[in-house]
């Protein structure tokens, strides 16, 4: 029992679990906006992986921080267009046309990563997202390193949710997207594209995936390694329903899973060897498989989610 | 539901506008079927036009050319403009055709359940990249539009709570808050209460009267008579006859939608045999706001139709899903022909010789993607006559599709079409041809008529009747009285999940039981 309390008198364990939160808010927009529109986009992990390639690798080539946060973006939404494509006007599986965004994207990560770096045994570091000193509240005790140490990527995912939960909630375009993942009749009787909508979501959406890819490289770590990822778009997946299809939700969601992973590396070394340490490896995922048959049970999905819909079809 | 004519007539002004819209031509193939054929049109300003026509005639299909939702293959549609010139409509988009004035409310509503009514009245008319949305002022006119129409609705609540009625004014407000000056209406009575039928067309009335030019999809007679200044039938696709409604008699009317006469056979009565079903005491739990079964007891014997009368969720979906074996009671007993049932699953009450005509038969009744003849012989895929060593007997399947195709006149273009592409009356008389083939002892029959023309509610009563004089004992759960009074030798009123049998056959009397006051 102390153990547990110190961990959490600790500023450094809630400070990892706003860092591991961070490209789960990210992942969990992403894949929240495309299945608002009514397209499940099982290409998440992969986009995650190309996203954290094209951020670092730009980064890299010279483009600046920001200029690898816009190349993940922009590779993001590309994989996202084919997506929405394959799904969408051609109303293919959303199921199968994401595992295989999944495995074209991550290949296509490592082929171009060891295209560029054909000899090099450990991947060339950049300079990475430093901690953004904000003025007094950085200095304060606990709450300092705890809450506002973190780099411009986590404010930028924070103020993501709020911008998504905007859309969605108080701009014609969010009500468009909602309606089009409820029921796509209504918004084309109204004259609206379907398609467009559909397919503007999937690419917005995934391009956020991206940037949580981009988190990976350029601020938790600062290179690209294989299998970096680790199923970390997966959780996006459950996430997702955990959090009802609601930004906010969402935010509490990755949160949640960030600290009961930040909290089990901590109780890993405090009770090492008493345990396995596959078992602590797993409580994350175990946690969130029971949180999510909780949540899911009353879970509202879209009715329109995994519908194909096609123009003068009843 | 038959005498709701009374105060809403209108007066007949056909030929009093000038002209708002004109259809010339109009074609529209499905695969092998030709929904429309070469159809033309025209409406003037403040006219009320009804489109009537059997189900598959094609009324539907033309109505979507005309808002773009289908592409013609043929023809042109001309709209006014707001000076009153004709102008080509653009086919094939949506935009273009609210743009022009034209408003539709679809037989199956466009709404998204997880907004508000007025969320959904607003949807497409904001521009779509502002970063905030006026709802005051928004909310201020659809209330002022709500008044002039005469129609309400809770604004703020979630479309998915609204009842079906409220749903169908969400509609009419959307086409009208976009400034439709013609507004189609597809089967707009068929899911509403006679009340809100009659309230709908006196609504309708006044605002056509007013300038608003309205087309009526609809297979009821009496409603087209009563409310209608232009009737335009069609019959298999093609525009068979109009006439102006003060002019027309209601068996021309008929005759032109069928082709022929065909009066139902008078019945034959015999004295009802063994009993067929019993119920004893049976209780089921409800679902939500749909109440179950509370202590039922019913017995249905050979040579008989029951029929259950009452409001929709009064506990009919409980019994239907207990004859269906879908649910198991749990308290009481029930058997078949004698025989206490104990497990309560669909197969064994199809081998019980149990037939069900479902009572939403696109989603229960069918499997859309599966062609005809595949659909025809789903209850049955285990009988020698289907299966042969594990294989389907596809010729056979098809020679048996075919035969149905004759004997129940399901209007397809072959068997092996895919049946999400045939319309609803069409589906009910496969779902006939499969119930009756098995030749059922007894049959469930839930809602048979609700949304049928009269050819094929015909066929349906038809049926219905052969049966019991084959000796069968039919359930009929209806919400449609006259249907009741018409066809049953016993009827019992379902309220709140009671079952009780009714002493007359007055109309007053058991309207009163099925409000839940003891006549």
């Amino acid at each position: 029992m102390t153990e547990v309390l110190e961990i959490l008198a600790n500023a450094n364990f809630w400070a990892a679990a706003i860092r591991i939160a961070t490209p789960l808010v990210f992942g969990v927009l992403g894949a929240l906006i495309c299945e608002r529109a009514g397209v499940l986009n099982l290409g998440i992990e992969g986009i995650f992986t190309a996203g954290a390639m094209a951020g670092w690798m730009a980064a890299w080539l010279g483009a600046g921080l920001w200029g690898g946060v816009l190349a993940a973006a922009l590779t993001g939404a590309g994989f996202g267009l084919l997506h929405a494509l394959l799904t969408v006007p051609l109303g293919l599986s959303q199921h199968v046309s994401g595992l295989g965004i999944t495995l074209l994207a991550t290949s296509a990560a490592y082929f171009a990563y060891r295209t560029a770096l054909p000899d090099v045994s450990s991947p060339p570091r950049i300079e990475p997202f430093g901690a953004l000193d904000i003025p007094v509240l950085s200095e304060l005790p606990f709450l300092g390193p705890a809450l506002f140490q973190h780099t411009a990527l986590t404010w930028l995912a924070l103020a993501m949710v709020a911008l998504v939960w905007w859309v969605l909630a108080r701009t014609p375009l969010g009500l468009a997207i909602r309606a089009v993942g409820d029921n796509p009749d209504a918004v084309d009787a109204q004259g609206l594209s379907v398609y467009g909508l559909r397919i503007g979501a999937v690419m917005a959406g995934s391009a956020l995936m991206a940037v949580g890819g981009a988190f990976l490289t350029m601020a938790a770590f600062d290179a690209f390694f294989f299998g970096m990822v680790n199923g970390r778009g997966w959780i996006c997946i459950a996430l997702v329903i955990f959090a009802s299809w609601r930004p906010w939700k969402a935010l509490l969601g990755a949160l949640l899973f960030g600290a009961f992973d930040a909290f089990q590396v901590r109780l890993q070394t405090e009770l090492g060897g008493a345990v396995p340490g596959q078992i602590f490896l797993m409580a994350p995922y175990l946690l969130s498989i029971v949180a999510l048959v909780l949540a899911a049970r009353r879970a509202d999905y879209p009715r329109a989610l995994l519908t194909p819909w096609f123009k003068g079809q009843r | 539901m038959s005498q709701t004519t009374e105060g809403g007539t209108v007066p007949p002004r056909a030929g009093a506008g000038e002209v708002v819209l004109e259809m010339a031509g109009l074609t529209k193939r499905f695969g092998a079927m030709l929904a429309n054929d070469r159809i033309d049109l025209t409406l003037r300003r403040g006219e009320v036009l009804a489109l009537l026509g059997e189900n598959g005639a094609g009324k539907t299909t033309l109505m979507n050319l005309l808002f773009g939702h289908y592409l013609p293959d043929a023809g042109q549609i001309r709209v006014a403009d707001a000076a009153g010139a004709l102008q080509p409509l653009p086919p094939g988009a949506p935009d273009a055709a609210i743009a022009a004035g034209i408003g539709m409310v679809h037989q199956h509503f466009t709404l998204a359940h997880n907004l508000t009514a007025l969320d959904n009245i607003l949807l497409g008319t904001e521009p779509l990249f502002a970063l905030r949305r006026d709802r005051r002022a928004a909310r201020a006119r659809v209330r002022a539009l709500m008044e002039r129409s005469g129609l309400a609705v809770a604004l703020e609540t979630q479309v998915g709570r609204l009842s079906v009625g409220e749903r169908q004014r969400v509609e009419i407000l959307k086409a009208l808050y976009r400034g439709a000056r013609i507004l189609i209406l597809d089967e707009p009575t068929a899911v509403l209460t006679p009340q809100e039928a009659d309230r709908l067309f006196e609504t309708m009335s006044a605002m056509a009267a007013d300038g608003l030019s309205v087309i009526f999809i609809s297979h009821k007679l009496r409603e087209v008579l009563a409310f209608s200044h232009r009737i335009l039938v069609l019959r298999q696709g093609r525009n068979v006859g109009g006439m102006a409604t003060a002019e027309a008699d209601e068996a021309a009317i008929a005759r032109l939608m069928v082709g022929e006469e065909s009066p139902p056979p008078p019945a034959k009565r015999e004295a009802p045999g063994a009993p067929l079903l019993v119920l004893d005491g049976v209780t089921l739990p409800g679902e939500g706001a749909r109440a179950g079964l509370d202590g039922v007891s019913l017995t249905v014997r050979a040579h008989e139709i029951v029929g259950i009368a009452g409001v929709s969720g009064n506990g009919q979906a409980a019994l239907a899903a207990l004859l269906s074996g879908l649910a198991a009671p749990a308290a009481g007993t029930m058997s078949l022909a004698g025989r206490e049932i104990r497990r309560f699953t669909p197969a064994g009450f199809l081998e019980a010789g149990v037939g069900r005509i479902p009572e939403d038969r696109h989603h229960d009744g069918v499997v859309g993607a599966m062609t005809l003849s595949e659909n025809l012989v789903l209850e049955e895929l285990d009988t020698p006559e289907v299966t042969s060593g594990g294989f389907l007997r596809r010729g056979a399947i098809r020679a048996r599709a075919r035969a149905a195709i004759a004997d129940y006149d399901i209007r397809a273009p072959g068997p092996d079409v895919p049946v999400r592409l045939l319309s609803g009356g069409n589906i009910q008389k496969l779902i006939l041809a499969r119930v009756f083939g098995r030749s059922p002892q007894l049959i469930l029959a839930n809602q048979p008529t609700r949304g049928l023309d009269f050819g094929a509610a015909g066929a349906v009563v038809r049926r219905l009747l052969e049966a019991r004089e084959r000796g069968a004992g039919v359930v009929l759960i209806s919400e449609d009285l006259d249907e009741i009074l018409g066809l049953a030798d016993r009827i019992a009123v379902l309220q709140g999940g009671r079952l009780a049998e009714a002493r007359s056959r007055d109309r007053g009397a058991i309207g009163m039981m099925m409000v839940g006051q003891a006549a």
